[in-house]
């Protein structure tokens, strides 16, 4: 699999519940690198029709609490500002993956994640999104953006990320 | 007792019968005991009949020796504390000197490679303060690389004879060997001896896979695999690597399979929507049933070993907890009702207990209970402690443990029902989800 070599500021923290300190993406999490998102789609994200834009500025990503599925207010704010990118960008489909923190076994985690990232799927699609551009895969425990093991960690790692692709979505 | 005659690679032909076999002798370990003393026990190099087989012998019986010693059960007394050598395997034993040493158990052997360089090895087995034989002396011929599994078969012969109870030590463990960071993991299905020897790699690291699971013969491993980019099941044939994913709907996602203990079909996990179910597949036909239908997580089946029941994890009380249900579906009833929560159950191959991982205040057990949920008691504790699997006698659980952190690493342990003997198992780098696959023919 490859891995983004390149590191992301992400300026719009917004998405990222209780996040005080600027956050950075330090981002080799195999985060979707498995799913087809090639580096070379990102572009600039000063470019409000690029993949990094979406990534940075309207943010890829939502978190969620332990254990949990449902999407809190800060996280359907980000929802509604990806379903409205993606609304306007129509090239793009994309993968969202859904991810568990390292508590729990590698079983429950997958089926943890992949109600998580359908939480997303079904809120975007309510969003008017087409169903046909999004598909959900689960990484459970097997691809954690932080490596700490504390609260901390966890919080980031308890993650949806939309992943964008150029083309259809099989 | 010894019906395990003719094999692939090896004959194991009784050879002789200088006393009658013994269902229960005086030498006897008790493995359902709590704290026992290791019953002390020599065994010396097996002599050679020709010079090629000199290094040979001190590797069979070093490897016996490591086995026995390796359950927590035997104590080896080391060969500079023999008295007498053994010089020639059909001289009389010379029981005064063992019994000097304390040697309670002996065993003795004679190893040759015969004129079509197969290695033929004969071995008996004393109780030395009754001054007789245990069972009858026995004959294995194999084939030069396959010397580990002939001092295996010694070592089960010589546990089983002695406790009563199969042995497990000439098995395989497939597992997922992982190297890299915690963020950048890279996994890959590896396969060893039960000891660490004879590793070898079944994939290359190239998609993420995930806890293999042996079939009841050994002969192939059902996995999941994200080679395209979706988590599916592949069956992997052992023995020329051959392998094929089982048909799936798209758009759905399948994880945790376990074959049926007639190794026809399989039993696993499939998400849909979000929804984590239960369903069964014959492997043959690659039709497949759904066993449950519920709103809440069900997944890490496992079946009992008469195929009749699943005893699978489920949240729908809220938490994940573990749950016994019919073969086909229908009324489930819950087993486990500690503090904390549950996963992973895995039916004992003997079937009257449940291995598990618990996780409670913050930390991991693994577990075993009976099969109506009573008697739990939590064998493990670490940070991350996880994926339960049987020693082929249903006598030690091998599992993943993970330490904690950034520099976290993920290796194999092992631990018997008892509590006791807990410690790593041998491999190379980072390990986990070990399936033990079953005793050898």
């Amino acid at each position: 699999m490859t891995y983004l070599s390149k590191t992301f500021l992400l300026f719009a923290g917004l998405a990222l519940a209780a996040c005080t300190n600027p956050d950075r993406f330090d981002d080799a999490t195999g985060a979707g690198l498995d799913s087809g998102a090639a580096s070379g789609l990102t572009g600039a994200a000063s470019d409000p029709a690029s993949a990094a834009y979406f990534q940075q500025a309207v943010g890829d990503r939502v978190l969620f609490a332990v254990d949990q599925s449902n999407l809190g207010t800060q996280a359907q704010t980000t929802l509604d500002g990806q379903a409205e990118w993606l609304m306007t960008n129509r090239d793009f489909t994309a993968i969202i993956e859904g991810h568990a923190d390292e508590q729990g076994t590698r079983e429950y985690n997958l089926a943890l994640g992949a109600r998580r990232a359908n939480s997303v799927q079904e809120y975007l699609i309510s969003r008017g999104v087409a169903a046909d551009r999004l598909r959900v895969v689960s990484y459970g425990k097997e691809r954690p953006i932080e490596i700490c093991s504390n609260e901390a960690c966890y919080a980031k790692n308890r993650r949806a990320v939309t992943v964008l692709a150029a083309g259809p979505t099989s | 007792m010894m019906r395990f005659m003719m094999s692939l690679f090896a004959a194991l032909t009784l050879w002789a019968m200088p006393v009658q076999a013994q269902d229960s002798g005086p030498l006897r370990i008790e493995i359902t005991e709590g704290v026992i003393e290791p019953m002390p026990f020599a065994a010396p190099d097996f002599v050679a009949d020709t010079a090629a087989g000199t290094e040979l012998g001190r590797n069979i019986a070093r490897v016996i020796s490591a086995d026995l010693a390796g359950t927590g059960l035997f104590r080896q007394i080391p060969a500079e504390a023999h008295i007498s050598r053994i010089t020639s395997f059909e001289s009389p034993v010379q029981f005064a000197d063992w019994r000097a040493v304390n040697a309670q158990a002996l065993i003795t052997g004679a190893v040759s490679v015969d004129g079509a360089g197969r290695v033929v090895a004969r071995f008996r087995v004393y109780d030395v303060f009754a001054g007789q034989e245990l069972g009858s002396g026995l004959q294995l011929v194999g084939t030069r690389d396959g010397w580990r599994r002939i001092a295996h078969k010694v070592a089960d012969q010589v546990y089983s004879r002695i406790t009563g109870e199969g042995g497990y030590f000439d098995s395989r463990v497939v597992y997922v060997s992982e190297s890299g960071p915690k963020n950048q993991r890279a996994k890959r299905l590896a396969i060893m001896d039960y000891d660490g020897a004879n590793l070898k790699y079944l994939t290359d690291s190239s998609s993420l896979v995930l806890a293999p699971r042996f079939s009841p013969t050994g002969d192939r491993v059902l996995y999941t695999s994200y080679e395209t980019g979706f988590p599916r099941i592949y069956v992997l044939d052992v023995a020329n690597v051959g392998r094929r994913v089982l048909p799936t709907q798209d758009g759905t996602m399948s994880f945790a399979p376990r074959f049926s203990p007639d190794g026809r079909s399989v039993l696993y996990s499939l998400t849909q929507g979000g929804n984590t179910d239960l369903f069964v597949m014959d492997i043959g036909s690659g039709s497949s049933t759904r066993l449950t239908n519920a709103p809440s997580i069900e997944t890490a089946p496992s079946y009992s070993p008469d195929g009749r029941q699943i005893v699978f994890e489920s949240d729908r009380s809220g938490t994940p907890q573990l749950y016994i249900m019919a073969a086909g579906g229908g009324e489930a009833r819950r087993i486990s009702f500690g503090q904390g929560r549950y996963g992973t159950p895995v039916w004992s191959p003997r079937g009257d207990l449940i291995a598990f991982t618990k996780q409670s205040k913050g930390r991991f057990h693994i577990g075993v209970m009976r099969t109506d949920g009573s008697e739990e008691r939590l064998l493990t504790a670490s940070f991350l402690d996880e994926g339960p699997t049987w020693a082929p006698n249903g006598r030690v659980i091998m599992f993943t443990r993970e330490t904690q952190g950034a520099q976290g690493q993920a290796s194999l342990y092992s631990v018997d029902i008892t509590g006791r003997n807990l410690k790593q198992v041998s491999t190379n780098g980072g390990a986990s989800d070990p399936s033990w696959g079953p005793l050898q023919d």
